[in-house]
């Protein structure tokens, strides 16, 4: 496949673990977030982990939106969705996203709520056109990447003076998350485990370019390389990582050139800006109220605020109290610390963010990388 | 005396509820398009069911159920794939198929024409298949109770005396053999989706893979452990069975796996893992070391198995993983498939 093989050629691939080998300075640890879920997935989906040395480990950070999605916003979904007018277009992860006591899309479906899985915000507009006696609403969720698509669909929906399309806003910024992650009292006071660098996102940083690290890089003392997400781009910017470690910079550095520029798509920006603003504060699941950190759409456009529009009620739900997302999320934890993991939580009934999607650091381990644990326990 | 009777309208007309009240617009229904497309003479009768011989020796029975969305789709259609579906069921076992019988499911308002192609198109895998639809069933339910067409087929076949192809049988240092590229099913399918539709070449290899295992066991013998074909969940859910049954692991090599470009791009696009994907005409066969090379060359002598592959091979496992050998160079697990990748794909 051309343009995709490239960036998982194998003999690269074994030069550039040759180098973070002959780099890594073995007295050292480098602890590396790769923020993005799509990194998660690429460790974990071509075996990155097999090919580091042992001193060099991944955390999983909590860049899956459908994950860090809290169960009261999925409550608010649903209970929109079970009005007979309502007509929800959701994206297929969202599916299965546990809200509060076992509750879902998938299972609010099945009892008659009219939840459609669309693959793109123009199917959500089709919808709305195809149904001019119902109130369409499409479930906006993502970081930076999904935002301007939303946008336009706003603005198309304007267009065609549409009066029956509006969107519950979803929308969370990934700078203030990952801010969130080295603030915590568990990765600054109390020291447990300090996270060496970080991963930067990649189609986020398309959009946002890769400027709004810079603060960040420089305010925490942490190396950031944007990346992208094929397993090659991934061995890339961990040895880059490992260079800046060991020449004791922080800087931002952008490995995944070929997408991002410092700018990013000031068009896309711009748009963004002009529909949306931010809200003070946002929940996340495993992450708790992050401030600053989502948006919301601007009162000019509040009809289409489907939150506005049906007066929907702010839910909150509090995490299981067992679940160590929040401790996985920031890299405290590993998936297997969790009495959960496995037991009760596993794919196909997620308790805790971390395992709702695919992305997710424990169901990415569980689907990818559990052998791993009964050959360590079988090697100790 | 006969009431006369207009001809079935199969251009214009459609299914309405009276085709299924058991009187006069029912039998002409099956008689006009259903006898017409399956003819043979068990059905020409008009029994409520067949009567046929049975010879000594051991006979395998299987029933499937149809609710591919959309109804037609690059390759085939929701009736040629209810005859390859049942008949792969029974060669699965090593056994040469003989018998079907094929239930209706008809939404009102289902028109003709669609009708006859489907039932058309059933008829010409069966007589391809060299096996009889003897008996069936027609049933007629309100707009909107069905999405248009379901069809359950169930089948007879016989076994080859000596053979018994079961899972328990699989020993270490086995190998994994698939009989072709993977996942073709399920992208033409995705491909025409409404939501989705997205232009590609690949159509879905649904067939009849009865003659294509008549070769291998003439090849193989005993030393077919066990054939599956990799339906829905592909490759990963049979070889998760298969360990599951057998108390094995499996490693598969990445590289091995037979993938054809478009069908790797159409994943890459939609996020799919193409072993995960869903085949209508594919076979999985684990087979002792010694009868690897001549089973292999019996697949790629047949026309569907000509791109067939040794992928991987049967390991001790204490947990059943099925793991990978990445193209990459790392590797991870290909576990059970969690949720739905693809909903209603055959």
């Amino acid at each position: 496949m051309k343009y995709a093989d490239e960036f998982r050629d194998k003999l690269i691939a074994q030069g550039l673990a040759r180098a973070i080998r002959a780099e890594a300075d073995p007295k050292k640890a480098y602890r590396f977030m790769e923020f993005c879920g799509g990194h998660t997935h690429a460790i974990s989906r071509y075996g990155l982990e097999d090919m580091l040395p042992g001193n060099v480990r991944m955390i999983h950070g909590p860049g899956c939106p459908v994950c860090v999605l809290p169960a009261g916003r999925i409550d608010m979904a649903i209970r929109l969705a079970e009005r007979p007018e309502i007509i929800l277009c959701v994206y297929g992860d969202l599916m299965r996203v546990p809200g509060s006591q076992g509750a879902s899309l998938l299972r609010a479906k099945a009892r008659g709520a009219d939840v459609r899985m669309v693959y793109s915000t123009i199917d959500a507009i089709r919808i709305a056109e195809e149904n001019p006696g119902r109130e369409v609403v499409f479930f906006a969720i993502g970081f930076e990447t999904t935002t301007p698509p939303t946008a336009v669909m706003i603005r198309l929906a304007e267009k065609k003076q549409l009066s029956n399309f509006s969107v519950f806003c979803n929308h969370v910024l990934t700078p203030p998350a990952m801010q969130n992650i080295l603030e915590s009292p568990d990765i600054r006071n109390i020291g447990r485990i300090e996270i060496d660098g970080f991963v930067g996102p990649a189609h986020v940083s398309t959009i946002i370019g890769t400027e709004p690290y810079e603060f960040f890089a420089e305010e925490f003392g942490k190396p950031v390389v944007i990346a992208g997400f094929e397993p090659l781009d991934m061995m890339q910017a961990i040895l880059m990582l490992v260079r800046q470690v060991n020449e004791a910079r922080h800087e931002v550095e952008n490995q995944y050139s070929r997408a991002v520029t410092r700018e990013g798509n000031i068009r896309a920006k711009e748009e963004v800006s002009d529909i949306f603003e931010l809200r003070d504060q946002f929940e996340w699941r495993g992450l708790g109220l992050v401030p600053y950190s989502g948006l919301k759409l601007k009162r000019a456009y509040a009809k289409y605020d489907a939150e506005v529009r049906f007066a929907m009620d702010e839910l909150r739900v509090d995490d299981n109290p067992a679940c160590e997302c929040g401790a996985i999320l920031r890299g405290v934890k590993k998936p297997v610390d969790c009495k959960l993991f496995g037991t009760v939580c596993t794919p196909e009934t997620p308790m805790g963010s971390c395992m709702v999607s695919s992305e997710g650091a424990c169901a990415a381990h569980w689907t990818y990388g559990r052998f791993r644990d009964h050959q360590h326990r079988r090697a100790s | 005396m006969r009431a006369y009777q207009r001809k079935l309208d199969i251009k214009n007309g459609c299914v309405d509820l009276s085709h299924g009240s058991g009187g006069r617009a029912m039998s002409q229904l099956i008689s006009g398009l259903f006898h017409e497309a399956f003819g043979n003479e068990w059905l020409a009768r008009g029994n409520d069911q067949s009567a046929f011989d049975v010879r000594a020796g051991r006979m395998v029975m299987t029933t499937d159920g149809y609710v591919v969305s959309p109804l037609f789709f690059p390759g085939g259609n929701i009736g040629s794939l209810a005859v390859h579906g049942t008949v792969n069921d029974i060669a699965m076992a090593g056994a040469r198929p003989l018998y079907l019988s094929a239930s209706f499911i008809i939404e009102e308002g289902f028109r003709f024409s669609d009708l006859k192609m489907i039932a058309d198109s059933m008829g010409e895998a069966a007589r391809t298949a060299g096996v009889y639809i003897i008996t069936g069933d027609t049933k007629v339910v309100e707009r909107g109770k069905a999405d248009g067409l379901f069809i359950s087929t169930a089948g007879v076949g016989v076994v080859p005396e000596g053979l018994d192809l079961s899972a328990e049988k699989a020993r270490v240092g086995d190998r994994v053999l698939v009989s072709g590229s993977l996942g073709d099913h399920g992208v033409a399918i995705m491909s025409k989706r409404q939501n989705l539709a997205f232009e590609t070449e690949i159509v879905s290899d649904s067939a009849s893979l009865h003659d294509l295992v008549a070769r291998m066991v003439e090849a193989g013998g005993a030393g077919i452990r066990v054939m599956r074909d990799p339906t829905r969940g592909g490759l990963a859910a049979t070889l998760n069975e298969i360990a599951q049954q057998s108390g094995l692991g499996f490693r598969l090599q990445e590289e091995a796996i037979p993938l054809k470009p478009a069908v790797a791009a159409a994943c890459e696009l939609l996020g799919l893992d193409p072993l995960y994907v869903a085949n209508e005409g594919k076979l999985v066969a684990i087979v002792a070391p010694e009868a690897v090379e001549a089973v292999l060359a019996a697949m790629k002598a047949h026309p569907l198995g000509r791109d067939a592959a040794a992928v991987g091979e049967a390991i001790p496992d204490d947990h059943h993983f099925v793991q990978m050998v990445t193209g990459f160079g790392g590797g991870r697990i290909v576990d059970w498939l969690s949720g739905e990748q693809l909903p209603r794909i055959c």
